[in-house]
């Protein structure tokens, strides 16, 4: 059975909660202790109604305030497949933690409410879908029963849409009206709406394509990467000249004898063997954890690069990102910070801040020197170090980077690497 | 080439074990015998073979634990050839003069954080690697991979750091210790089908046999070595149960079960209608944010 993680955006009020909710309960994922949990505590509100959106709020401050803080994770199966549901915050001060939710996922769920169509939060949240690489949108048009079911308003709000997904060249959109609230459209068809001919949205989710596998066999797109995490030598009187190198395939397609180029050393070598705890293969895929022998003895260690030598990537001191900054100190230029891609580390400084982008409007504004939280910008880093990296647009794996504050130790912000500068 | 959901979970649990090698000095990984540490120990194995893992294996005692699992626990730290740690809840009770909890339904659980501190502290571990599953509790469920805690062990919901992509970030202060959960992303049935297709085995708790239990406010507890007394209006039987978790004595239920096969309890996992968790645990049912709560104290 294969596995679709998807994220669920939208603004505060849109419904989100309820929308996985409903999810949960209508495809009988939610057990009868869980039920009973919110049934108790929904009696203590007002309307006696049962309120799905106690399922997901887990923590104490998120149930106070009637809002989602922090990404929450859960899971569920139907007969066709297992999902994860990211379910992030939807409030402008937790962006940062939309991306992080983001980071994973192979479709979006950009909720809008259909009394208000295409606000701020769905403009800032596609984005976001569109910068992090997600490759399908579901626009969720919710709260259809407060619109009386009126085709007239879904067509007006997906036309509004198809507009702002072509600014962000996003292609695979797919509109939905529903009710969460209610349960239209969401696990089981509408009767409110026979104008809908299409699927609910589980039916959706259990038939998409998950295409972004980075495994397949196109090498221009999947190039072969493994990132070395850990090299094992028991240095046993046995296993006296083992030398494996532990890490997971983050990319392509690694088999028995291929030629392998080790960054940032430039060494070569070929691959003698491909093991799982002394279980041998001759071919080995993303998103496999496996350990590498090579058939000459090379310097390596953790941080580098192994790749096949016919699919090298970009390496450079001088790098252009898009960044989505997320501590409240702020970015600026001639900063220094850690820049980890992959499993190395390296400091960089803050060169140039290209542009920042209005989350809203998609503009560039330009002559910008530092960032605030939740800001997204394009920024230009020189690294102390060369760092070995495929351009994120087309290369998740390689092409992600974060920084770390090397004085609070956190990390502060997120990089889709775009190219050398 | 596309990789079943359970290759790809044990590949990201393999992914995460390894970054722990990778980026910290002092690690461990807290094994109680139960299963979801014991699948800890098997991605353990199939992460650092033939290499020694690069951490002991570390078990805070209640000394309220089933000797099944303790038995268990022993066995395969032996088998496996790797160090294991012990701490006893009991010790710091009394080198610290700990007030145990009393009364109906005590239980030494809450007491563990305490031990656990301590040999973090004693040992100097930068990391400890935990079996907790993010399906487990809705605390739980907003929890990263690596979740930082400061000097006092105290999770903070609101200053996690952000989790992007498959890179983790475990640069600490000193003081400081980093809870890593390798297997956050399973569910107890995926959990249950990685431990039949790998054919690990389990302590025999896990699998129906008759036990003398005690029925107290519906749930069946273990009357094991005394741990539980029983009150008047406890009832005394004997039943054919298996347990679905295996924690401390004092706070984990039974389930009445005829499943004595891996085949069989999946096929009741799979057709139950209550939680891990709620029919199982009493400690987490004390309080809305029970779970929470106690993490922020420090518990793993």
């Amino acid at each position: 059975m294969d596995l679709l993680r998807f994220i669920t955006a939208g603004s505060v009020d849109d419904g989100k909660s309820t929308l996985i909710g409903r999810l949960l309960y209508d495809s009988k994922s939610i057990l009868a202790d869980q039920l009973e949990a919110i049934e108790r505590a929904s009696k203590s509100r007002d309307d006696g109604e049962i309120d799905l959106a106690l399922l997901t709020d887990g923590l104490r401050s998120e149930r106070e305030q009637g809002i989602t803080i922090d990404v929450a994770y859960r899971y569920f199966q139907t007969p066709k497949r297992k999902f994860i549901i990211v379910d992030a915050p939807g409030h402008i001060q937790y962006t940062r933690n939309m991306v992080t939710g983001a980071s994973n996922c192979q479709l979006a769920i950009v909720l809008v409410d259909a009394r208000h169509g295409v606000v701020e939060q769905t403009r800032r949240h596609s984005l976001i879908a569109s910068l992090l690489g997600i490759p399908h949108i579901v626009v969720a048009i919710n709260k259809m029963d407060l619109v009386d079911y009126s085709q007239d308003v879904f067509s007006d709000i997906c036309i509004q849409y198809a507009e702002l997904a072509k600014k962000l060249n996003v292609h695979q959109v797919t509109y939905i009206p529903m009710s969460a609230l209610n349960g239209d459209n969401v696990v089981d068809k509408s009767s409110a709406m026979p104008w809908y001919e299409g699927a609910t949205l589980l039916e959706h989710l259990e038939t998409v394509t998950i295409d972004d596998d980075a495994n397949g066999e196109t090498e221009d797109h999947h190039p072969a990467r493994f990132p070395v995490q850990y090299v094992i030598r028991p240095q046993t009187a046995e296993l006296h000249d083992y030398r494996g190198y532990a890490g997971k395939i983050t990319s392509g397609v690694f088999r028995k004898g291929d030629a392998i180029t080790v960054l940032p050393s430039g060494e070569t070598s070929t691959i003698d063997a491909i093991e799982i705890a002394e279980t041998h293969f001759d071919e080995a895929a993303t998103p496999m954890s496996v350990v590498l022998h090579l058939a000459t003895d090379v310097d390596i260690s953790r941080g580098d690069l192994i790749v096949r030598s016919d699919s090298q990537p970009i390496i450079s001191q001088t790098v252009e990102a898009m960044l989505c900054w997320m501590d409240t100190k702020e970015f600026k230029v001639g900063n220094k910070y850690l820049l980890q891609v992959g499993t190395f580390r390296t400091r960089c400084s803050v060169r140039e801040i290209a542009y920042q982008l209005n989350v809203n409007t998609y503009e560039e504004i330009e002559d910008v020197d530092s960032l605030k939280l939740n800001d997204l910008a394009k920024v230009i880093l020189r690294t102390a170090q060369p760092i070995s990296f495929d351009p994120y647009q087309k290369n998740r794996a390689t092409g992600g980077a974060i920084l770390i504050d090397e004085t609070s130790n956190v990390t502060v912000g997120a990089l889709m690497l775009v190219g050398e500068a | 080439m596309k990789l079943d959901y359970l290759d790809q979970l044990e590949s990201e649990a393999i992914h995460i074990m390894r970054e722990v090698a990778g980026q910290f000095e002092r690690p461990a990984l807290l094994f109680s015998g139960g299963k979801d540490s014991i699948t800890l120990v098997h991605l353990a194995l199939k992460a650092f073979r033939p290499g020694k893992f690069p951490f002991p294996l570390l078990h805070v005692d209640t000394g309220h634990n089933f000797q099944e699992a303790l038995d268990f626990r022993d066995n395969l730290a032996e088998r496996i050839g790797e160090k294991l740690i012990v701490r006893y809840v009991e010790d710091t009770i009394r080198e610290k003069k700990l007030k145990e909890p009393t009364g109906r339904n005590a239980t030494r659980n809450g007491l563990q954080t305490f031990t656990l501190l301590d040999a973090i502290e004693e040992f100097e571990f930068d990391a400890c690697i935990g079996g907790a599953r993010r399906d487990e509790e809705k605390a739980r469920a907003k929890e990263r991979v690596f979740s930082v805690r400061d000097e006092f062990g105290s999770w903070d919901p609101k200053r996690q750091r952000p989790e992007l992509w498959n890179l983790y970030n475990g640069r600490i202060h000193k003081g400081e210790n980093v809870r890593v959960f390798p297997i956050s992303n399973w569910t107890e049935l995926d959990v249950w089908n990685y431990i039949r297709r790998e054919k690990i085995e389990l302590p025999s708790i896990y699998f129906a046999h008759e036990r003398e239990l005690l029925v107290r406010d519906g749930k069946l507890m273990a009357t094991a070595g005394g741990v539980i007394k029983p009150e008047p209006d406890d009832q005394l039987v004997t039943r054919r149960v298996r347990f679905r978790t295996v924690g401390d004595i004092s706070c984990t239920a039974a389930s009445e079960s005829e499943a004595d096969t891996l085949d069989a309890v999946i096929n009741e996992i799979q057709a139950t209608r209550i939680s891990e968790r709620g029919e199982t645990r009493m400690d987490d049912q004390l309080s809305e944010a029970a779970m929470e709560d106690r993490k922020k104290g420090g518990y793993f």
